[in-house]
């Protein structure tokens, strides 16, 4: 029928053989259904905020933030932390020949300690941090420049390692394992911790270099092409990153489950941070007995064998140690933000109370003289 | 004889080319000519817009000439060639969603288009082709073709009827999908065509296609044995049209004229042009303010890079070089495609899913018009009608209605009330009139025991049985009489077999106008019957029962412009009497003039009391008078060109020199709840204006019946007759006047509008005000220096009055005063509603058009946007759909911009902490997910079945209209709220877990979160924060709305799983393994999660308890207030007014 002529929407069912007239249950169907949806009558709950019901709202945002603020504060304040800076920027500080005689030829790692004290004993487990400044692990041509399934002992991606990874790609024709830039800047000074105790002697505190990486990452996200055993045939036809001084499958040889792409810090590494100025798991010193504290206060040498340059793009390095609570390490900003907003919502809480008073006593005065 | 209401024939006795010639079955003429097969197109109706074959390239052209969807074409190609940041998928997915789905429903709609034209096409006819009848395809109708068609089957295309079954030459025709009116109308053969039609020879001349469905001129010659060839007239009697159907004869022949794409059905389907709505312009604007932010965005973004990186340092350390192919690029070239890279990083924020959704709201919104039940009216069997969805909500902004009276405000179901015979009054009172609270003046009206002559009396009951097009509806349904290109089958009377008794009160009669049945009704009372027409042949039965016979001979068409029509008879004893009725303006001047005077008085009366009038005259035709006519009609219909004007001029000629012998009063009742309607209109802060073709006397009386006048409205009038001064020219009491109401009406009432303190006393003088067409005729046309402040003296009255009346107004008038109103300053949103094809031009003009599904047909209806039953509907359809609808639109396009802000700017603020190197901060699935899944639904959810007030109180209480009125929810203040609403969620989310990433180790393990953990806090807080605003928003909480919001938010935290949780092969890099689970593990993250969520809600909850501190109870006390209000204040509109003043008082104080 000529339907098609009209806007789809107008009615016009007018069947062809012209027999529309009178249909009766036709024009029945015409009458729209009764129904809650289609009568935009479905049950509804319809509250409305009104002072006196979100007053005690922000009376219990209050109550219950300032104590959890409170208990992050204290928690916060409770951890630990003690960060040395080794970059050797000034003179006087002991890395200054190695920062400033760095060169990527030279052979032989240069090595310098730093002596710190901690004035307060550390309890329980003391994490070992090494934090980079103004180090953009964020920027964009950075963070793609990996190749994950390569990692992920895909051995197609060994030998052709993902265009991202450009200039990281292949060094004189071999394809680099792992390729990209950030495995090519793996972090690798190497840091050790001595005690000195009363009398003068250096004790080395055992690091625990497992566990830092995320378990997920360590056991699903990284794989070594061909399983554990036997790396060197495994990256065999591969090269080093340019930058690294050994290729990957000698990062831990001691150690069969933490070589390769496996390597705990070469994971912690894969991990770009957020922020240009961030810190990395190092190593883990556990706490040896219930009675004496995991590091005791006292002086502590660290002896850092310095291979990583951060002064030609002005960046610093630290050191940290910290202990670790249910929130993770020291940070304040959590406990003084709870404590301010359920300060807010409780100083709210009141003014609400005024003015919902007033404002009733107003109205009841407006209605009068209507 | 022809009669024919909207006959208006043109044509011309010289030959043009723009003339058609058709050779009636292909046949030669015998005339001089040589036969050239003339070139017509096929019958084959293409109402698709594609084929197979060229689908894909034009509709994807189609579609990409939307600005919207060129942008994201840009911005996804952009995302091809240059390296970006995010992988063209994100954008690229949404876009090609968006353009599939579009293009599937378009292909979709057009499948069916092909369906139907197929149907159409290939639709079986018989052609007659040289004595033979012969089965064809429809589509191979060529012009001039004879095809046959059977009752019930529609005509194939125009046809010329030559041949009917029935013996009176003519045929029963349905035009229902045409023009939606169902009524038989009757057709008619050409006059003298003969019987055989394999021996007609003869050619139609006719006019070039052209769409008015009720136009047609053209002109046959019949050739007989090299005789002149005889000459008939063709009108749109003769014409079916393609799309009606046969009904009641059992078969035609016709001529084939127009074809194909050139029949008046197919020269009808031209879309009507696209009307926007407020919000849509909003939008753009919107649009426009966050390009420039987007822009500038991208500006900065470049600008500091580039800053930064003439830090060497930074530029290229040594741990991230660059590759070789970067460092040969041309530093001006990479300068601009970092500028596209940011442009593509950023472009979420003008989200391409919202016209998605504003779409699909608007389209799914519309069906709650259709469905409601309201609207549904038992008489018609029909509910709202929604022709287009693109202006839901428009209903909500109206400033201005514009509404026709006769079936809009008034039901168009006549009444005879009373008649006056020679200046006595002649009541009928069997029914009450209920034109309440009207206590009737009663001036020096003669009683009813004081009669005319008889003589008189039975002179002017005769005149009302003759002059009309009125038909008698018998059971047989074989309407005879003269057909009528609009017949309405007005009365509900008279239906079945109760005809058969000659009860007289039961006859049913069918009239292309409801007065003119109820004047033949009326007099029916009085003892005249018509009786119908048979061969030309008036039977009335008079008081003694007898029949009378009088033979027809004209019948001088009904036509707005004369506003009269006229009978030519001849009866028994061979008088020619000519019979007149029509509106007193046009019947007195063409009467003498001392038996005007007894009549006026009755007539202006009977129109203050809102009846209808009009005046019957007669005169006595003399042989040589009505020879004179006959033959100036005869000549006048033959005529091609400018017929109409030649008809008028005879019609003038003939309609002089009558006697008056009388007037009737007919009452159109007013519409249901029409009163309540207005008022709540009015309460609601709209202007109504009524519009009519009427005269002033009757607009008055209705526009008091229905509230729009009160007792003590002022009213300013500005018509012909204040426009009579004896002392100065009509321009001068023109301009006089309207500078006099302008002093009054404006700059008096100034003061008053700026007083706040005032109370609701009477001081506060209402005017109305009103205006004929005549004298808007002198407002538009007076000279050029004048016309422009005339025109906006007039407009400035107009806005200031309550109401305003415009009578006597032609259809173009009243486009024009409506278009007047539109451009004015502040471009008001306007309302045309009507029921009848006179509406039609102030229905297309007005921002939103109403049509009534009346009984003038469906006109109106087809070109309104919206079509409702009855004028009651209009209150809900405004005060609950368009408040409700325009609330829900304008919510979601802030809300739209609002979350997409505050996505991208947390975003944006990443560039500073990332070296400026477009490192987006949120993974590509989270990119292109948030508006396609994670957002959409709850704000779709909103925005269909959102009721901030519930539908009852907003009917309730139309002063609630006024809070969303002048696009309240989408001017620069909310938006810029909205706006400083999403930077205010961007900086926090932003910021909050930039404090947290002081320290990265947030693990109870010591182990450190990445980038991706970053971004996927901030994501999660976003996603959250973003939804919950929303049900914070939400009034009105259905099971769907609970439904969508908990589920996106759980649909959330289970994709994120989902997604972190597999290494997905097809991913190049495995970004977000285990990213949110890790998240989860911290408690850090959780709470900082909830510490931001919660701070980015306070000061919403905060203002929306300070904005509303009145609850339910409040509003309850409100409503008291207002209703008292109702009943103290004489006028409704100025204690809405004060009522918010109070409320926004208080608030402020707040």
């Amino acid at each position: 029928m000529m339907a098609s002529s009209y806007n789809a929407k107008e009615e016009d069912g007018h069947p062809p053989s012209g027999s529309s007239h009178g249909g009766a249950g036709a024009v029945k169907s015409k009458k729209p259904d009764n129904t809650a949806f289609k009568q935009q009558r479905l049950p509804a709950w319809q509250p409305i905020l009104t002072a006196g019901t979100v007053l005690p709202a922000f009376f219990v945002i209050g109550l219950i933030f300032i104590p959890i603020g409170i208990g992050l504060y204290v928690t916060s304040n409770n951890i630990k932390e003690f960060e040395v800076d080794y970059t050797g920027v000034d003179i006087d500080r002991p890395c200054y020949s190695c920062a400033m005689n760095f060169s990527w030829n030279s052979t032989t790692p240069c090595l310098c300690s730093v002596e710190f004290t901690l004035q307060q004993p550390f309890e329980s487990n003391v994490f070992m941090y090494y934090g980079l400044s103004n180090f953009y692990q964020n920027h964009r041509r950075y963070v793609k420049s990996r190749d994950d399934s390569q990692l992920n002992g895909d051995r197609s991606s060994l030998t052709n390692p993902s265009k991202e990874c450009e200039p990281y790609r292949t060094s004189d024709g071999l394809p680099i394992a792992p390729c990209g830039a950030i495995a090519n800047s793996l972090f690798n000074d190497t840091l050790e911790l001595y005690h000195i105790d009363s009398n003068g002697t250096r004790n080395a505190i055992p690091l625990v270099k497992k566990g830092i990486a995320w378990w997920t990452d360590k056991h699903v996200k990284f794989r070594n092409p061909g399983g554990n055993n036997n790396l060197t045939a495994a990256f065999h036809g591969t090269a080093k990153p340019v930058n690294w001084r050994k290729p990957v499958y000698e990062l831990d040889p001691l150690d069969n489950d933490n070589n390769g792409f496996i390597n705990e810090d070469f994971i912690v590494w894969m991990r770009t941070a957020a922020l240009p100025t961030f810190r990395k798991l190092y190593r883990i010193i556990q706490k040896k007995s219930s009675t004496t504290p995991t590091l005791p206060s006292g002086r502590y040498v660290l002896d850092i064998t310095y291979n990583y340059p951060v002064l030609s793009f002005d960046g610093r390095k630290r050191m940290i140690l910290s202990t670790i609570s249910w929130m993770g390490g020291k940070n304040p900003f959590l406990g003084i933000a709870y404590i301010t907003v359920g300060s807010i919502c409780f100083f709210l809480g009141v003014v609400l109370l005024i003015i919902h008073h007033k404002y009733d006593t107003r109205n009841n005065s407006a209605d009068i003289p209507s | 004889m022809l009669r024919r209401r909207l006959n208006r024939l043109l044509g011309g006795d010289e030959r043009r080319v723009d003339n058609r010639t058709i050779y009636i079955g292909h046949r030669s003429c015998p005339a001089s000519e040589v036969f050239i097969p003339p070139k017509f197109c096929d019958n084959r109706i293409v109402s698709s817009k594609y084929t197979v074959w060229n689908f894909l390239p034009k509709n994807l052209f189609e579609q990409f000439r939307r600005i919207a969807n060129f942008y994201f074409l840009i911005i996804f190609l952009v995302q091809v060639i240059v390296d970006t940041p995010t992988s063209p998928v994100t954008s690229g997915l949404p876009l090609f969603f968006v353009i599939t789905v579009t293009a599937i429903k378009q292909g979709y709609e057009d499948w069916l288009r092909h369906k139907a034209d197929n149907e159409v096409n290939k639709y079986p006819v018989t052609v007659l082709e040289d004595g033979r009848r012969i089965n064809k395809e429809s589509e191979k109708i060529k012009v001039g073709d004879v095809v046959e068609v059977k009752e019930d089957e529609t005509f194939p295309c125009d046809l010329i009827l030559l041949q009917s079954s029935r013996d009176d030459g003519t045929c029963f025709v349905t035009t229902a999908s045409l023009d939606g009116e169902s009524n038989h109308k009757t057709h008619y053969m050409v006059p003298d065509t003969e019987k055989d039609l394999e021996a007609l020879n003869a050619t139609i001349e006719c006019e070039q296609p052209q769409p008015d469905l009720y136009k047609f001129t053209g002109r046959m010659h019949i050739y007989k044995n090299n005789q002149e060839p005889a000459v008939s007239p063709l009108g749109p009697e003769n014409l079916l049209l393609k799309g009606a159907t046969l009904k009641n004869t059992q078969k035609i022949c016709g001529v084939a004229v127009y074809t194909g794409m050139e029949t008046k059905m197919a020269l009808n389907y031209q879309g009507k042009s696209q009307k926007r709505s407020a919000v849509e312009k909003s939008i753009n604007a919107f649009l426009l303010v966050y390009l420039c932010i987007l822009v500038s965005k991208a500006l900065v973004c470049t600008t500091l890079k580039y800053v930064w990186q003439s830090n060497p340092g930074h530029d290229e350390p040594w741990y991230n070089e660059k590759t070789q192919r970067e460092k040969d690029t041309n530093l001006y070239l990479k300068m601009f495609t970092d500028f596209l890279s940011f442009m593509v990083l950023f472009n979420f924020i003008i989200p391409v899913s919202m016209y998605v959704t504003v779409e699909m709201q608007k389209f799914l919104g519309s069906f709650f018009i259709t469905w409601d039940k309201d609207f549904f009216d038992p008489e018609i069997e029909e509910g709202a009608l929604v022709n287009t969805s693109d202006l839901n909500e428009e209903l909500g902004q109206v400033e201005y209605v514009f509404t026709d009276k006769t079936g809009t405000l008034t039901q168009n179901n006549m009444e005879f009330i009373e008649c006056c015979i020679d200046g006595f009054q002649y009541k009928y009172r069997d029914v009450s009139t209920e034109l309440d609270g009207f206590c009737v003046t009663d001036g020096p009206v003669s009683k009813l025991q004081e009669k005319a002559g008889r003589e008189k009396e039975e002179l002017f009951l005769r005149a009302l049985c003759l002059c009309h097009t009125v038909q008698v509806k018998e059971a047989t349904e074989q309407c005879q009489g003269q057909g009528d290109g609009l017949i309405d089958q007005v009365d509900g009377l008279g239906v079945d077999g109760e005809v058969h008794q000659l009860l007289q009160e039961q006859r049913g009669f069918i009239a292309s106008s409801p007065d003119e049945i109820a004047l033949v009704k009326g007099a029916m009372r009085y003892g005249f019957t018509y009786l119908g027409l048979e061969s030309k042949t008036m039977k009335i039965m008079n008081r003694h029962s007898e029949i009378e016979m009088y033979e027809l001979l004209h019948v001088l068409n009904f036509d707005p412009v004369r506003r009269r029509m006229s009978v030519i008879v001849r009866s028994r004893s061979g008088d020619t009497l000519l019979f007149c009725k029509g509106a007193d303006s046009s019947i007195f001047p063409r009467v003498r003039q001392e038996e005007v005077e007894r009549i006026r008085m009755h007539v202006e009366r009977n129109a203050t009391e809102g009846y209808r009038t009009l005046c019957v005259a007669f005169k006595r035709l003399s042989a040589e008078e009505y020879a004179q006519a006959d033959e100036g009609l005869r000549e006048a219909r033959l005529a091609m060109q400018d017929r109409e004007e030649r008809l008028m001029a005879v019609y003038n000629q003939v309609e002089t020199g009558m006697s008056l012998i009388g007037a009737t009063a007919v009452e159109d009742r007013l519409q249901e709840e029409a009163a309540e309607t207005m008022e709540a209109l009015q309460g609601a802060g709209m202007k109504v204006w009524v519009l009519t073709g009427d005269k002033m006397e009757t607009a008055k009386s209705t526009c008091y019946a229905c509230r729009l006048f009160q007792k003590n409205t002022e009213l300013l009038e500005l018509t012909v007759r204040t426009l009579e001064d004896e002392s100065k020219t009509r321009e001068q009491r023109l301009h006089d006047l309207l500078l006099e109401y302008h002093k009054k009406a404006v700059q008096d009432a100034l003061p008053i509008k700026a007083g706040v303190t005032r109370s609701w006393s009477m001081s506060n003088q209402d005017y109305g005000f009103i205006i004929d067409g005549a004298t808007l005729t002198m407002v538009f046309n007076s000279s050029e220096s004048n016309s422009s402040s005339y025109k906006s003296l007039l407009l400035q009255i107009c806005q200031n009055c309550t109401a305003v009346l415009c009578c006597r107004m032609a259809p173009l008038q009243k486009a024009q005063i409506v278009k007047m109103v539109k451009n004015s300053k502040g471009s008001p949103i306007t309302l045309s509603i009507g029921d009848g094809a006179n509406d039609v031009s102030m229905i297309l003009e007005a921002h939103v058009g109403i049509g009534i599904k009346g009984k003038e047909g469906r006109q109106a209806v087809r070109n309104s946007d919206y079509a409702i039953p009855k004028l009651k509907h209009l209150k809900k359809l405004l005060l609950a759909h368009g408040h409700l609808y325009y609330v829900r639109i304008a919510h979601l396009v802030q809300y739209f911009f609002y979350k997409n802000l505050c996505f991208i700017l947390p975003q944006f603020l990443y560039q500073f902490f990332c070296g400026y190197s477009q490192q987006p901060l949120y993974d590509a699935a989270y990119l292109t997910m948030y508006n396609i899944c994670f957002t959409s639904m709850p704000i779709l959810a909103y925005s269909l079945l959102e009721q901030h007030i519930c539908i009852e109180v907003l009917l309730d209480n139309a002063t609630l209209y006024r809070e969303i009125a002048k696009n309240a929810m989408l001017r620069w203040g909310p938006f810029l709220y909205w706006t400083l609403l999403g930077v205010f969620h961007g900086l926090l989310f932003f910021f909050g877990v930039r404090c947290l990433f002081s320290n990265p180790a947030l693990q109870d393990n010591g182990q450190v979160f990445g980038n991706w953990s970053y971004g996927t806090i901030v994501f999660t807080v976003l996603v959250f924060t973003v939804t919950l605003k929303l049900a914070l928003d939400t009034r009105h909480w259905t099971w769907i709305n609970h439904f969508v919001i908990w589920g996106s938010l759980a649909f959330y935290v289970f994709f994120s799983f989902f997604w972190g949780g597999i290494i997905w092969p097809f991913l190049k890099q495995q970004r977000l393994y285990f990213v949110f689970a890790n998240m989860l593990s911290s408690v850090s993250a959780w709470l900082v999660i909830i510490l931001l969520i919660l701070l980015s809600l306070l000061p919403e909850i905060l203002l929306v308890v300070l904005r509303k501190p009145r609850g339910p109870h409040a509003r309850q006390k409100k409503l008291a207030q207002s209703s008292v209000g109702g009943l103290q204040s004489p006028r409704s509109s100025a204690r809405p007014l004060l009522m918010r003043t109070f409320s926004d008082e208080s608030n402020t104080v707040i």
